[in-house]
């Protein structure tokens, strides 16, 4: 007997009231969505003749003005090296971009903006902690020792512990994901085990959309004595982040996700923890006495901020974080819930378009197959109606094994995407399956 | 803007549906795999080399329309040819792909000018040109596979 096609149901939103279909066409009154694309200048572009319809967010997003003026402000204004100047400008300099620190750790809910490390990016942010806390004097990893990692992990969030596992002679361990794209908490019980150093675990997956509960998955690991990493590259932009709530070690997440500049981002890593690790770069900044005899560090976030910094990209990732936080969180995540819940139903409804990945808890953008058309197609045709969607791995190789495909297509939202571009894309893909036919 | 018909002709899309030589060759005594990181695709490409010649070539694996229809096309154009004759052809096929050829006429290309639309895409070169390095690994005599990054 042949089963019936079976279709991922809509995905709930990440928070507040899910809009029903019927009202999805009109934004909410709350949400003034003209006046926030027009905070946007690259939005106002047509892409091969058309409209731009910008669906790669996941990759990086657009820039606000206010985070395109902050950068030109800095260059223009105030522009010089920080930390070492007793000048008018070094001084400047130096106090935009611990403002900016204080940004960053009222954006995490962090107690201390000590705990706060600037670093070029997500992927720099887990390296830094593999380096430094794995290899640490006191906190490093020995033979036979284990790293969870969870089996939806972006290779950010993985090839760093492999690296760590080979170094030390420790293991590498991974939970596995349910059919849905849910991690099975089960599992992670049974794995985690005395030997349990750290669990690395994205909060939102950069494939699946799945909101991961990372509060329920810190008490157990913290049961286990074990300490918590979590890749919030993909969380930072669409939900409300309290590392006091979440109850994380360390959290990480790069500016160009969360509408500000590309080569800079945040660690946020618990006080007791960033003061027990050693340096992982060494240079300037990040020293309190150098001799040849021997050199003192300086106390965290210096110690791990080696060479002069991305002066410009932290202002501007302050500037990005307080555009995110005046339009407030809340009402960019009801926004993109029913954003994604309309696209969900649109492409649902579409012979043939299978969505990978339907968690119950999700965010951000949806993965999707087109029966028998492959990803990187499906990507060039949507490209031709001005559309832009991430096709392939989406550097989740492991992942893609295990939903047994090689590639998807990845639409990704922002929040100033519209519920006419949810259509548009449904009626991209009906034209993508006109064209291979 | 290129229209999407000048990429996805007629041509290419029925070879993506239907490849030819899609298959392992049992004969073979050359074979090399070619991988894109980028995006995954997968081929390899057997070879039959007696005398200099091709006498019979076939690939298996997965990619897009473009990567597949190229591999296709390229052991219908390749089968019966010299080795020499098969690198001369990679290199007009590579010059067509990139845009290289200007207004030079690719006659003797035949069929495999209907890639030509590819060079509009240049994101896409790599996945017309993905069974070429493999074919060229293979007749090199090179054991890993080869990688379009």
């Amino acid at each position: 007997m042949s089963q019936p096609t079976t279709t991922s149901a809509p995905p709930r939103p990440a928070a507040g009231g899910a809009a029903t279909a019927s009202a999805a066409g009109t934004a909410a009154p709350s949400y003034d969505l003209e006046r926030v694309r027009a905070d946007f200048p690259l939005l106002a572009q047509t892409i091969h003749g058309r409209p731009l319809i910008y669906l790669d967010n996941a990759a990086s997003s657009q820039k606000p003005r206010a985070v395109l003026e902050a950068i030109a402000g800095c260059y223009r204004d105030y522009y010089a090296n920080v930390g070492r100047g007793v000048h008018r400008l070094a001084q400047q300099a130096t106090t935009a971009r611990e403002r900016a620190r204080e940004t960053v750790r009222a954006f995490v809910g962090a107690a201390s903006a000590e705990e706060i490390v600037f670093v070029s990016g997500t992927t720099e942010a887990i390296n830094l902690v593999a380096h430094s806390y794995g290899r640490g004097r006191h906190s490093g990893l020995a033979a036979g020792d284990e790293v969870l990692v969870t089996a939806m992990e972006h290779h950010s969030n993985l090839v760093p512990w492999q690296l760590l596992c080979e170094d030390r002679g420790a293991s590498l361990r991974v939970v596995p994901i349910d059919r849905r794209g849910e991690l099975d908490l089960a599992a992670l019980r049974r794995l985690l085990s005395p030997r349990t150093r750290i669990v690395a675990v994205a909060h939102v997956s950069n494939v699946l959309g799945t909101i991961n509960p990372v509060a329920e998955i810190a008490d157990l690991v913290h049961r286990r004595g074990a300490v918590l990493v979590v890749d919030g590259a993909q969380a930072a932009p669409h939900l409300t982040v309290d590392v006091a709530m979440l109850g994380c070690d360390f959290y990480a997440f790069s500016g160009h996700k969360v509408y500000g500049p590309s080569g800079i981002g945040a660690l946020y890593g618990r006080a007791e923890l960033l003061a027990a690790m050693p340096p992982w770069q060494g240079g300037g900044g990040m020293i309190e006495q150098v001799r040849f005899e021997g050199t003192t560090y300086a106390p965290p976030p210096q110690r791990f901020e080696a060479g002069t910094p991305n002066i410009e990209g932290a202002i501007g990732l302050a500037a990005a974080l307080d555009y995110l936080t005046t339009l407030g969180l809340n009402a960019v995540a009801v926004w993109e819930g029913r954003l994604l819940q309309r696209a969900a139903e649109r492409l649902g409804a579409i012979p043939g378009v299978q969505l990978v990945g339907s968690a119950r808890e999700r965010a951000g953008l949806l993965s999707f197959l087109v029966d028998g058309v492959h990803p990187h197609d499906v990507g060039t045709v949507l490209d031709g109606l001005g559309i832009a969607v991430r096709a392939g791995h989406h550097c989740a190789q492991p992942l893609m094994e295990r939903f047994g495909v090689p590639a998807t297509a990845r639409a990704s939202l922002a929040l100033y995407n519209t519920v006419e571009e949810m259509d548009a894309l449904a009626r991209g893909i009906e034209k993508v399956r006109e064209v291979f036919a | 803007m290129a229209e999407l018909s000048d990429l996805y002709q007629d041509v290419i899309l029925e070879h993506s549906k239907r490849p030819r030589n899609y298959r392992t060759l049992e004969a073979a005594n050359r074979k090399a795999e070619g991988f894109n990181p980028l995006c995954g695709d997968h081929f390899t490409v057997y070879l039959e080399i007696g005398d200099g010649q091709i006498r019979d070539i076939s690939f298996q694996g997965s990619g897009c329309a473009i990567s597949k229809a190229s591999a296709s096309m390229m052991t219908q154009a390749l089968k019966g040819k010299s080795t020499e004759e098969a690198e001369e052809l990679f290199q007009k096929f590579h010059h067509v792909v990139t845009g290289k050829n200007g207004t030079e006429s690719h006659d003797d290309l035949g069929k495999l000018e209907a890639f030509a639309g590819v060079s509009e895409y240049p994101v896409r070169v790599k996945c017309a040109t993905l069974a070429w390095h493999a074919l060229r690994a293979a007749l090199q005599g090179e054991q890993h596979a080869v990688s379009t990054e």
